[in-house]
């Protein structure tokens, strides 16, 4: 059942590099890390590509497959057919590193911007007391294995490497409601989403969550519910005009 | 002299999973400068892959539950060799652990009255594993990873610098520890970036070691690329000492079938929710595995079992959840015997107990992985399944409480370290022994430098040494054909795999040990192509002394231990040894050879319980574990000889 | 079209020749997004311009094209809400209604992503690079104004009141009650187009959404289930509703132009 497959792998780093032609050996059952693994090991040992857990749930083997952002563990080989020539490069919205890595760093440094969990004061441990109801949405976006897949396909920073200061990424909007939505947390990030993490830039076109492995409603549930919140806060025209009004300076 | 970055800092954690994030956040909360080294990107550490929870006595869904019944759990499971101390701090403190991981803003899966959820799992007598569906583990590291942001965001208010007391150095390897030449303390680590292969220098006078477990030395495994025994190895050469190498637990239900998900590991908490292991002729064969030490405990007949799901006061659970080294033990039996699925496993059947809806509800991410990782969809078709490498219950060795190895300075916890979880860990102890121990290890840490009176002191030969070693595979071996890591490691693999396994033989271990010496010859002549910037290949080329000193010790504990205990299982001694259940094997290295030194193996005697704790078990149950000298001390002890002669008596009559 | 120096041509960006790699059929969605809203842009406006065939006034049958017709032209029986704006060929005759439809559509979350993606390519298809040099999104007038929503998504729940008095009055005939084949496409018109209000993003935040404790909100977190399994057909829906609001206003002049004439059930 196996056969010669045909791979196109981009090989270089930051100066520079090209797609490089490959024949591998590919076995029924596999997916493209086992068919990377099999290059590096026969052919190019020095052939650069994250990867830990191989199974879909650490979020490192992070690449564009044809063209489109996925991860490679979870992209079987049985989805192409035998002639196909596949083309595997980094993600394309970060510095390369070398041949399938990429930097990642923006990513980091967005999740330190984020104000983390406030609980209320004065709840010790253990009195924590939440409802199952309560927590399941946020716990829908902590399924996220921080693969950044929406980060790299979202056209934001994708295609406006200029915006990536005042953009945080579906990731972090997410994160941002993430919060918003645990049932124990005082803080109100709602300002600050559209202000600082650039929410406004996020033109509701879905991409995040076509990309995402783990099938996170990104827009449905947290990105457009987040835009609804801000909404209410500061494009309310009954707020704006009490705002107005009673000279309520927004901090 | 080597050209080297260098750092300086309090306190080094090498290992950003569980254990190390804890340890790094407790000693940050101590005010020490703390750095966490990880070979991988942050947040990406093993521990995500924990699914089926973290085991804590809260009581939540059972209140009979309390920590001396984990304490029990914990040591029947273990079969009695776990350093008693640790499983009592262990069960102990865990309930702390996970309370405090809700205000770092964990969301665990909730009870009706609003508590933490918890469930059932092999060899836990109660309801007791916190859990998130099946991702627990992620849940764990996203919550101390954000807990060490909202640390650094403190620093940052502070200082302006997010990184002036924690930082995180992502993506590189530790490759030695540094001593001290006059006290032998930890002076420090060194290691390189893996992006630009440059080296770096870590001077620090603690290092805690949270670097996971052995797995990649096994062809079968459900471990990552990282799990190459770094911690065990960079201890060892360091001078400290590693216990109860010979404990290797093959998770009993890993995929056989199809490959892209070989090895992944199917929770416990699919048999805890209702699946049950089932032969080729379709019988559950667990109830025929029901070793004598735990009969009584679990349920005779599949009706019963099955009442169990739903009525667990007045019937006996399945014995699918016996504790992991008998399930591993039994599926083996079974393939042997040729009762097993077509690609050598057995079959893990949740499809036909269970609607659709209720499995997907149930073990959402199971169902998604499966579905697309393998195109297997775990609602309509049972699983094949079969033992697969998971854990090493073995590690460095280290004092319970402040978790420091006999190197002054090098402090263990999780996988790496050893003794908590004796000769088999239960599911879900891992998660809480993490908490428990990676706060230990970084409170032991704090302590030991805010004891120092003089900081230890790095030497350049050292450095330069190090530099060295890393940059070897770079030459070409003296005489010899090259050889590619790539194949050495697959051959070290199948090595380990074929002869030191789930089940050992004394002449294929020593088979072993020869073919172990002849590899590490062909470990000279390993040469890697390419430069040192993001090179995969030299980066394994690296890790492989690791793993043979690894394998090493695995092999040579393996063969000293001449019975079967946990997850040592030798076809020679098949039985339990009482004798054997005080003793620990101590490896430690010689100095015979610089690029993998050797390891020596010595016996030692374990400390016997503290007479509060020897007293919480019921002396008819030691009575299958310890030896008639050390039941002596119990106080039921008398009733039980007199019950015994009493017995022997009516044989005779 | 992409600029050299952003995008994924960023300097020490991996350098590819090609700006997508992409090799499936990416462009077909745009381009089916395109072709059906230019189609209902050309035919609703025709349609709301043409001030003729729109009432039935045997079976009272109003299209929704005209309703609530408030134009001094419309005919009398049509107009409800009785007649008081001008007669003008530029004006509508529900000329009230009208705009505060188009725009809770145009500022419909679905309809956005619709006209972003085909329209102005911003991105044409996921990891495929759009043509604009700059990109502010939705943070700038006038794109900001989308974040109204909330409002229209009120007037429309507003019209669909009046679009379903519109179909139940007309279940008549000169002698009484009368059904026709008329009335079921009304009924079935009107009942999708709820579906779509009430699926809209705003409704899911409003009915709540926007709870931090559903558990202390039993009922709302019930409507809240509901509306966001509504929700997650809101794409349909969208499309749908375009579709049997042009059938409906289609039918309706059919008969009200004596085209053809309504099949009649009862009366």
């Amino acid at each position: 059942m196996s056969y010669i497959g045909q791979f196109r792998v981009w090989r270089g780093d930051s100066n520079g590099g090209s797609l490089e032609d490959f024949e591998v050996e590919v076995n029924e059952g596999e997916v493209i890390l086992d068919v990377i693994h099999r290059l590096q090991a026969t052919q190019a040992p020095d052939l650069a590509v994250r990867w830990n857990c191989k199974a879909g749930k650490c979020g490192s083997c992070s690449a564009e497959i044809n063209g489109k952002p996925r991860l490679m563990c979870m992209t079987r080989m049985s989805t192409f057919s035998e002639g196909e020539t596949i083309t595997i490069t980094p993600m394309r919205a970060f510095t390369v590193v070398r041949d399938l890595v990429t930097d990642v760093s923006y990513n980091y440094e967005k999740a330190r911007q984020v104000p983390s969990f406030q609980p209320p004061e004065g709840l010790a441990p253990g009195e924590y007391r939440m409802q199952q109801v309560d927590v399941e949405r946020s716990q829908e976006f902590r399924k996220c294995i921080e693969c950044f897949l929406c980060q790299n396909t979202c056209h934001v920073v994708r295609d406006h490497e200029e915006n990536k200061p005042a953009f945080s990424g579906p990731r972090f909007l997410m994160r941002i409601a993430e919060l918003e939505m645990h049932p124990l947390d005082t803080a109100d990030r709602r300002d600050m989403a559209q202000d600082e993490h650039g929410l406004g830039y996020c033109n509701i076109t879905k991409c995040c969550t076509e990309v995402c492995p783990e099938g996170i409603h990104i827009t449905d549930n947290a990105l457009i519910p987040m835009k609804e919140r801000v909404a209410g806060r500061r494009y309310d025209p009954v707020v704006w005009l009490g705002n107005k009004l009673f000279r309520r300076n927004r901090s | 002299m080597t050209e080297v970055e260098r750092h300086n800092y309090d306190v080094v954690v090498i290992g950003a999973g569980g254990a190390g994030l804890r340890a790094a956040i407790e000693a940050r909360e101590r005010g020490l400068r703390t750095a966490v080294v990880c070979k991988s990107l942050f947040g990406k550490a093993h521990t995500v892959m924990a699914e089926g929870g973290c085991a804590a006595s809260m009581g939540n869904v059972n209140s009979n539950d309390n920590w001396q019944v984990h304490f029990r759990d914990t040591m029947r499971g273990g079969k009695f060799l776990n350093n008693w101390r640790m499983a009592e701090l262990h069960a102990k403190e865990a309930p702390d652990r996970v309370w405090e991981l809700e205000t770092y803003g964990a969301l665990f899966d909730r009870t009706p009255d609003g508590k933490i959820s918890q469930r059932n799992f092999g060899g836990h007598t109660y309801p007791r594993l916190a859990h998130v569906g099946d991702r627990t583990g992620l849940e764990l590291i996203r919550t101390m990873q954000q807990k060490i942001v909202s640390l650094q965001q403190e620093d940052y208010a502070e200082t302006g610098d997010y990184e002036a007391k924690l930082k995180v150095f992502a993506e590189c390897t530790i490759t030695e520890l540094l001593t001290d030449d006059s006290s032998g303390a930890i002076s420090g680590a060194f290691g390189y970036w893996r992006e630009s292969g440059r080296f770096v220098l870590f001077e620090a006078p603690a290092v805690v070691m949270a670097t996971g477990g052995i797995g990649k030395s096994f062809k079968v495994t459900s471990n990552s690329w990282e799990y190459t025994g770094d911690g065990h190895a960079l201890a060892l050469r360091a001078g400290a000492t590693l216990i109860n190498m010979e404990f290797v637990q093959f998770h009993p239900t890993g995929m056989v079938w199809p490959p892209s998900v070989k090895g992944i590991l199917v929770t416990e908490g699919v048999r805890g929710d209702g699946g049950v292991l089932k032969n080729s002729e379709g019988k559950r064969f667990m109830f025929d595995y029901v070793p004598d030490v735990f009969k009584g405990q679990y349920a005779e007949t599949p009706e019963e079992a099955d009442r169990w799901y739903t009525d667990q006061e007045n019937n006996r659970r399945t014995p699918d959840l016996l504790p992991r080294d008998e399930v591993a033990r039994a599926i083996n039996s079974e393939v042997k015997e040729g009762r097993g699925s077509p690609h050598g496993g057995v079959f893990l059947d949740i499809a036909s107990r269970m609607s659709a809806e209720e499995i997907k509800r149930r073990l959402p991410s199971m169902y998604h992985q499966f579905k697309e990782l393998a195109d297997v969809d775990i609602t309509k078709e049972p699983m094949e399944v079969g033992p697969t490498c998971h854990y090493v219950m073995g590690g460095i060795e280290v004092d319970p409480d402040s978790a420091q190895s006999v190197v002054p300075g090098l402090f263990a916890a999780g996988e790496c370290s050893g003794g908590m979880h004796g000769s088999n860990r239960l599911g879900g102890n891992s998660l809480s022994d993490l908490l428990v121990f990676g706060r230990r290890a970084g409170q032991g840490a704090a302590d030991y430098v805010a004891g120092l009176d003089r900081r230890p002191v790095v030497l350049q030969s050292d450095v330069d040494a190090a530099a060295r070693m890393a940059l070897l595979p770079f030459d070409p071996p003296e005489s010899g054909e090259p050889e590619n890591p790539y194949t050495l490691h697959q051959d070290l693999q199948q090595t380990m795999n074929d002869l030191v396994g789930i089940i050992r033989k004394a002449d294929e271990i020593e088979q072993a040990l020869e073919r172990l010496a002849e590899l590490k010859t062909r470990m000279r002549r390993v040469v890697v192509e390419g430069h040192r910037q993001y090179n995969p290949g030299w980066h394994l080329a690296i890790d492989l002394r690791n793993m043979f000193m690894v394998s090493e010790a695995v092999a040579k504990a393996a063969l000293m231990r001449t019975e079967s205990r946990g997850g040592h299982t030798r076809d020679d001694y098949p039985q339990l040894d009482a004798e054997w259940r005080k003793t620990l094997l101590v490896c430690s290295a010689t100095d015979d050879d610089e690029l993998v030194p050797g390891i020596k193996v010595e016996r030692k005697e374990q400390e016997p319980m503290r007479q509060d704790l020897f007293e919480l078990f019921d002396v008819e149950e030691l009575s299958k574990y310890y030896t008639e000298e050390e039941l002596a001390a119990h106080p039921d002890y008398q009733s039980l000889a007199a019950k015994g002669n009493a017995e022997a008596g009516k044989e005779e009559a | 079209m992409t600029a050299n120096d952003t995008g994924v041509n960023a300097p020490l960006r991996a350098r590819l020749p090609v700006s997508t790699l992409r090799v499936d059929r990416w462009w077909m969605g745009p381009a089916l997004t395109v072709a059906g809203l230019t189609v209902f842009v050309v035919y609703a406006t025709f349609r709301a311009f043409q001030q003729a065939h729109y009432f039935v006034e045997d079976y009272h049958y109003l299209t929704p094209f005209y309703s609530p017709c408030v134009s001094e032209g419309c005919v009398e029986a049509s107009s409800l809400f009785g007649r008081f704006l001008p007669d003008h060929p530029l004006i509508p005759y529900a000329a009230l209604s009208l705009p505060f439809l188009l725009l809770f559509r145009l500022t419909c979350y679905y309809y956005r992503k619709a006209y972003y993606r085909s329209f102005w390519l911003s991105p044409p298809a996921c990891a495929v690079p759009e043509p604009h040099r700059k990109y502010t999104g939705e943070t700038r007038f006038p794109l900001i104004l989308q974040n109204i929503h909330r409002y229209f998504f009120y007037a429309a729940a507003i019209v669909s009141v009046i679009n379903t008095y519109d179909a139940i009055i007309a279940f008549q005939s000169p002698e009484g009650f009368g059904f026709g084949l008329g009335n079921v496409i009304l009924v079935v018109n009107v009942a999708l187009l709820w579906s779509y209000t009430i699926s809209c993003h705003s409704c899911r935040h409003v009915i709540g959404g926007r709870l931090k404790h559903f558990s202390k909100h039993p009922i709302r977190y019930w409507m809240w289930t509901k509306v966001s399994l509504l929700n997650a057909r809101h794409m349909q829906l969208a499309w749908i509703t375009l579709g049997t609001l042009m059938l409906t206003d289609f039918y309706i002049a059919l008969v009200a132009g004596g085209v053809i004439s309504d099949l009649r059930f009862i009366g």
